[in-house]
C-alpha cells in the first residue's frame, strides 16, 4: 500500500471530475438552471463514440471530436427547442423538471439500445503505459493526459470568458440579464451555445471517463453527482475552484476504496456533505449563492 | 359601503357535494379487500402508496417550491425502519409503518439542516447526494444484508390473508392521511406562509414569515409520509435491496406522476396517479420504453401546459375538489353566490397566475 501512489491517482482522476464539473458550472453561471440531465449526457457522449469505435475501427481519442460536434448541437437544439420556452418567466422549477424527464429517457433509451452491460473504449496501448518516477511511484499516460485535458479545458474557458466578445456577453447575461439585452444581446442565443458548450465539455468528460473505466447507460447519475460536488467543493463561480474540488474528491474517493473497497464513492459523499456542513460556500466562491 | 362588504370564503355548496362522494369513495375503498381479488388489492396496494408518494412530493415541490430528486432516501429508511422493528426488536409488522415514519421525520431533521444550505437545481442534486449516501452506508453494512440486503420474515409469516387485509388499509390510511395532510395545512397559517415563500421567498421573509423553520416543517413532515409510505411498500414487497429501495426510479415516477396530473394542488397526484395506473396497464409490456414514454409525457406537460391535467381542467371549467384556496365574495352579489362568483385567490399552480 503506497499512499503517494493512491493519492496522485486521486489528484488525476480529480481532473477528469472537474471536466464534469465545468460544464455543470458554465450552464448554472450563464442561466442560472440546474442540467439534471449533465451526467447522462456525458454517457451519451460515450456511447456515440463506441459506436463510430465499432464501424469504423477509429481510435476512440480521435472519436472525442465527433462526440463533442455531436453533444454540441444535441445542447443548442435542447436550449432553443425546450429549455428556453420553460425559462420564460423566470420559473427555475420547469426546467429543473425537463432535464430530469431528458435523464430518464436517456438512460432508458441507452438501456433499450445498448443493454445493461458495460462497455468500454479501448485507445490502445497508451491506456496501460506508464512513466516511472521512483520505484513505487508510476503516473499512466492516460491519467495524465486526461488530467492535462481537464486544466486545458478550464484555461480555454478562462480566456473565452475573459477574452473574448462572446465571453463578455456571456458574463453580461449571467449577471444582468434585463441589462444584457438592453445592451443588444441575444440572451436566447446566449443560452444555447452554454447548454452547447456545456454538453461538448461533458461529452469530453464522457469519453475520457469512459476510456478510463467502463460505463454503463444507469451510470449518468453518479457521474453528474461527482461534477455537481466537485462544484460545490470548489465554490460556485470559480472555473479553477472546480479543478480544486474535483482533485479534493478524487483524493476522497481514491483513500476510501483503499481503506475498504466498497467505501470510494460513499467516502467522497461524506468530503462533500462534511464540508457542505463547515463551509458552504465551498473554497473559492466569487459569487453568492441564488 | 360597510367594512363587510366581503366575506372570505372557502367552502361552496358543490365543494360539499364533493366532500360527500370523497367520503363515499374511501369507505366502498376501505372494503375492498373483503370482496375484490388479491390481484386488485395488491395493484390497489401500489397505487395508494404511489398516491402517498406523489402528495407528498408535491408538497415539498409543488407548494415549497423545493424540487428533491431524493425523496427515494425516506422511502429505503422506512423500508429497513420497518426491517429493523419487525425483524430485530420483534414489533407487531403494522407498527414498523408508524414508526418508519417517525424514524424518517427524525432523520429529515440535519439532512434539512445540510441541503437547505444549498438552492434550486443544487438543492435537488443535493437531496440525490444524500439519499446515495444512506444507501451506501447500508450497502456497506453487513448487519444490515449489505448489498444484498434483507427480507421481511415477519411479515412473511403472519399468514396471506391478515397481511394483505393490513397492508391494504395500512396503505389506503396512508394514502388518506398524505392528502388530509396537505389539505389542512395549507388552510392553516403554514399554508400560506408556504404559497408566499414559493412565489417570493425574500419578500415573504420581509412580511415577517419565517421562511427557514417553514421549509423544515414541509421536509419533515413530506420525509414523514415517504417514510411510512416506503414500509407500506415494502410490508407488500418484502425483499429489501438497497439499490431497489433507494432507486431514483421512485423519485422518477412521482415526479412524472405529479407533473402529468399537475404540480401545487391536491387533485393533480390524484389524477396523475390514476393516469400512471391506466398507462401501466395497457403498455407494461413494452418494458423501459413505458417510462420512456411517461418522461416524454411530462416534458411535453412542464414545456405547454404546466399546469398539468387538473391545471387544464380548472382553466376550463373553474372547479377545486378540496376547497385550500380563500375566495372573495361581495356582499352586492344577488343570486346564488356558488362558484361563478367567487373570484378565488390564486395559490397554487407553479407560479402561472389563473
Amino acid at each position: 500500500m503506497d499512499w503517494a501512489n493512491i493519492i496522485l491517482q486521486g489528484v488525476l482522476l480529480g481532473g477528469v471530475y472537474a471536466l464534469f464539473a465545468t460544464g455543470l458550472a458554465v450552464v448554472f453561471g450563464v442561466m442560472r438552471i440546474v442540467n439534471l440531465a449533465h451526467g447522462d449526457f456525458g454517457i451519451l457522449a460515450a456511447y456515440v463514440a463506441l459506436v463510430f469505435a465499432d464501424r469504423w475501427g477509429i481510435n476512440p481519442l480521435f472519436l472525442t471530436v465527433v462526440s463533442c460536434v455531436v453533444l454540441f448541437g444535441v445542447g443548442y437544439a435542447l436550449q432553443t427547442g425546450l429549455l428556453n420556452r420553460a425559462m420564460a418567466g423566470g420559473d427555475e422549477m420547469r426546467p429543473l423538471l425537463i432535464t430530469f424527464g431528458l435523464a430518464v429517457i436517456i438512460q432508458n433509451l441507452l438501456l433499450e439500445v445498448f443493454s445493461a452491460d458495460s462497455q468500454g473504449l479501448d485507445p490502445g496501448s497508451i491506456r496501460t503505459e506508464s512513466i516511472t518516477i521512483t520505484g513505487k511511484l508510476a503516473i499512466g499516460w492516460f491519467p495524465l493526459i486526461s488530467f492535462g485535458l481537464g486544466v486545458a479545458v478550464i484555461v480555454v474557458m478562462q480566456l473565452f470568458l475573459s477574452r473574448t466578445k462572446l465571453g463578455r456577453a456571456f458574463r453580461a447575461t449571467s449577471d444582468d440579464q434585463d441589462a444584457a439585452r438592453l445592451m443588444g444581446i441575444d440572451n436566447r442565443r446566449i443560452y444555447a451555445l452554454a447548454m452547447g458548450i456545456s454538453l461538448a465539455i461533458v461529452a469530453l468528460a464522457g469519453v475520457f471517463m469512459g476510456i478510463r473505466t467502463t460505463f454503463a447507460p444507469a451510470i449518468g447519475g453518479a457521474r453528474l453527482i461527482f461534477g455537481f460536488e466537485a462544484v460545490i467543493i470548489g465554490g460556485m463561480g470559480s472555473l479553477w475552484g472546480t479543478l480544486l474540488g474535483g482533485i479534493v474528491l478524487g483524493v476522497a474517493q481514491a483513500i476510501g476504496a483503499q481503506i475498504e473497497p466498497g467505501w470510494g464513492v460513499l467516502f467522497g459523499n461524506v468530503v462533500f456533505l462534511a464540508i457542505l456542513a463547515v463551509k458552504p460556500s465551498g473554497f473559492f466562491a466569487k459569487t453568492v449563492t441564488s | 359601503m360597510t367594512d363587510r362588504a366581503f366575506t372570505v370564503v372557502r367552502t361552496s355548496g358543490r365543494q360539499r357535494i364533493a366532500l360527500g362522494v370523497l367520503i363515499a369513495i374511501v369507505a366502498v375503498g376501505a372494503s375492498v379487500p373483503l370482496w375484490a381479488s388479491t390481484r386488485t388489492a395488491r395493484t390497489l396496494i401500489s397505487f395508494l402508496t404511489l398516491l402517498a408518494f406523489a402528495e407528498m412530493w408535491n408538497l415539498l415541490g409543488g407548494y415549497a417550491g423545493m424540487v428533491s430528486v431524493g425523496q427515494q432516501a425516506y422511502i429505503g429508511i422506512g423500508a429497513y425502519s420497518l426491517w429493523f422493528f419487525s425483524d430485530k426488536m420483534g414489533l407487531q409488522p403494522f407498527l414498523g409503518v408508524p414508526i418508519a415514519g417517525v424514524v424518517a421525520a427524525l432523520i429529515a431533521v440535519p439532512t434539512a439542516v445540510l441541503v437547505f444550505r444549498l438552492r434550486g437545481g443544487y438543492f435537488a442534486i443535493g437531496t440525490w447526494v444524500v439519499a446515495e449516501t444512506y444507501r451506501l452506508i447500508l450497502a456497506n453494512n453487513t448487519q444490515a444484508g449489505g448489498g444484498t440486503g434483507v427480507t421481511v420474515t415477519s411479515a412473511g409469516e403472519m399468514g396471506q390473508t391478515m397481511r394483505l387485509y393490513g397492508t391494504y388499509w395500512m396503505a389506503l390510511v396512508v394514502a388518506v392521511g398524505s392528502i388530509l395532510i396537505v389539505y389542512f395545512l395549507l388552510r392553516s397559517r403554514t399554508g400560506l406562509a408556504l404559497t408566499s415563500i414559493r412565489d417570493n421567498e425574500v419578500a415573504s421573509q420581509s412580511l415577517g414569515v419565517r421562511v427557514w423553520r417553514t421549509k423544515l416543517w414541509v421536509y419533515v413532515l413530506s420525509a414523514l409520509g415517504f417514510g411510512a409510505a416506503g414500509a407500506v411498500a415494502y410490508l407488500n414487497l418484502l425483499r429489501i435491496q438497497p439499490d431497489a429501495a433507494f432507486s431514483i426510479n421512485w423519485t422518477a415516477y412521482t415526479i412524472f406522476i405529479v407533473v402529468i396530473g399537475g404540480v401545487g394542488s391536491i387533485e393533480g397526484p390524484i389524477i396523475g396517479t390514476v393516469v400512471y395506473f391506466a398507462l401501466q396497464e395497457t403498455l407494461a409490456k413494452y418494458g423501459t420504453w413505458y417510462l420512456i414514454l411517461l418522461g416524454a409525457i411530462a416534458i411535453a406537460i412542464t414545456v405547454w401546459s404546466p399546469g398539468g391535467i387538473w391545471g387544464f381542467v380548472q382553466r376550463h371549467w373553474n372547479v377545486q375538489l378540496f376547497p385550500v384556496h380563500r375566495g372573495l365574495r361581495l356582499a352586492e352579489a344577488v343570486g346564488p353566490p356558488e362558484d361563478s362568483a367567487v373570484c378565488a385567490v390564486d395559490e397554487s399552480g407553479s407560479g402561472e397566475g389563473t
